[in-house]
């Protein structure tokens, strides 16, 4: 029951409100075509303008992951992750989760998939998955957008709630399975 | 920060690989070693392939973000975000004090913020790079994050989520019996690591090396300069 909702939250969203606004529009009077192909037009320079961030945050977290260094780091860091419960597996995933997107989803889909969705290794990876974001990307792209290059306090910050995220998705996790 | 970050995840990546190309390994028969260029020419096609994809990524991303700055104007000038936007306003005007309660930034953070607890990536991002345009005009210094922009971002990273639908997706191909139950967790989790950022941004922003340069009121470079924006 839970499932279909959550599922069928999931299908409908989109469609209900991409039919929802124009016609509130239309209804509120307002030129939904044009107005939208307004809206639509800066979509490209937003596209463009992020690129140069894009490249420069892709380019070193590339080299970053093709190195190894994940792995290695995961592997110095194993005994004291230890300590909070956590196991050896998930650690290459914790690191590798604000620096990116599709890198993470492919050790989530691995992790559930050799240890099982209803595994506590399968159960964390998912957790943290779910409860995280790419920070880096969402940092470059988001400021990258209005050219700020002056990030201050945005990184430190970002980077503690998701230590803090994953630590407690593993408590979490110990908690209620 | 940023800077250093980016240094090191470069010269890690490089040196690492370089130091891979010596091939030292640890065999029974003691250390050996395997010169090799492998590593190297490795990285190379990675730099050039990661420099490829950002590219194809943002590129990706137009179709997307024009159909959802068109919707997102229709419901700028229907008036449907200044509804939404005035029933989380007590939160909204604790969590963005230097946004003004009726400017748009409010209403495209908010919908940015909805997206993503719903796990519409997809929207999230362009609502999220719209949050920002309106923020940037309320942006006295333009190369520099205000308080404001700070907050958003690392509620952003923080991933405030309500239906992780990506992960339920992967669990449920992969055979889970209830590939749901994660949501709670998921809900508790994502709840500690946004208060951490909140709490976080709020404590850094007043710190010495963190705090935002005064700048001269009188120059008149208020939210007007921020058209070229």
């Amino acid at each position: 029951m839970f499932q279909n909702l959550i599922n069928a939250v999931s299908v409908l969203a989109i469609p209900i409100i991409v039919l929802v606004i124009p016609v509130w529009g239309y209804y509120k009077k307002v030129k939904v075509y044009e107005v939208f192909t307004d809206g639509a037009k800066e979509g490209f320079q937003v596209a463009i303008k992020i690129i140069p961030y894009l490249v420069a945050i892709l380019v070193a977290i590339g080299a970053f992951r093709t190195s190894g260094a994940l792995e290695l780091l995961a592997k110095l860091l194993s005994p004291v992750t230890g300590l909070i419960g956590m196991p050896g597996e998930l650690v290459p995933m914790a690191f590798m989760r604000p620096l990116s997107g599709s890198g993470a989803l492919g050790i989530v889909s691995e992790l559930v998939t050799t240890h099982g969705p209803s595994s506590m290794i399968g159960r964390m990876a998912s957790v943290m998955e779910g409860s995280t974001e790419t920070t880096f990307y969402v940092l470059a792209v988001y400021f990258g957008s209005v050219s700020i290059r002056n990030s201050r306090h945005a990184l430190p910050a970002a980077l503690t709630a998701d230590l803090a995220g994953i630590i407690a998705a593993v408590l979490v996790c110990h908690l209620v399975f | 920060m940023i800077n250093i970050v980016w240094l090191v995840l470069l010269a890690i990546g490089i040196i690492l690989s370089g130091v891979k190309c010596l091939g030292i390994e640890q065999t029974a028969a003691g250390l050996t070693m395997n010169p090799s260029f492998e590593p190297l020419q490795v990285l190379t096609t990675g730099l050039f392939d990661s420099a490829r994809a950002s590219v194809e990524l943002a590129f990706g991303l137009i179709g997307i973000m024009a159909l959802w700055l068109g919707l997102m104007k229709i419901a700028e000038e229907s008036g449907l975000i200044r509804v939404f936007a005035r029933a989380v306003r007590p939160v909204m005007i604790r969590l963005f004090p230097d946004v003004p309660p009726e400017h748009p930034a409010m209403g495209a953070m908010l919908m940015n913020i909805s997206a993503n607890m719903l796990g519409l990536g997809n929207a999230a991002t362009p609502l999220g790079l719209k949050a920002m345009q309106e923020l940037q005009k309320l942006n006295k210094i333009k190369d520099t994050a205000t308080n404001a922009m700070a907050t958003f971002l690392a509620l952003n990273t923080s991933s405030v989520t309500l239906i992780p639908a990506t992960v339920i997706g992967i669990r449920a191909a992969a055979g889970a019996t209830s590939p749901a139950e994660i949501i709670g967790p998921v809900i508790v989790a994502t709840g500690v690591s946004t208060t951490v950022a909140i709490i976080m941004t709020k404590t850094l922003q007043r710190l010495p090396r963190f705090r935002l340069p005064e700048v001269d009121e009188s120059n008149g470079n208020g939210s007007e300069a921020g058209e070229e924006a």
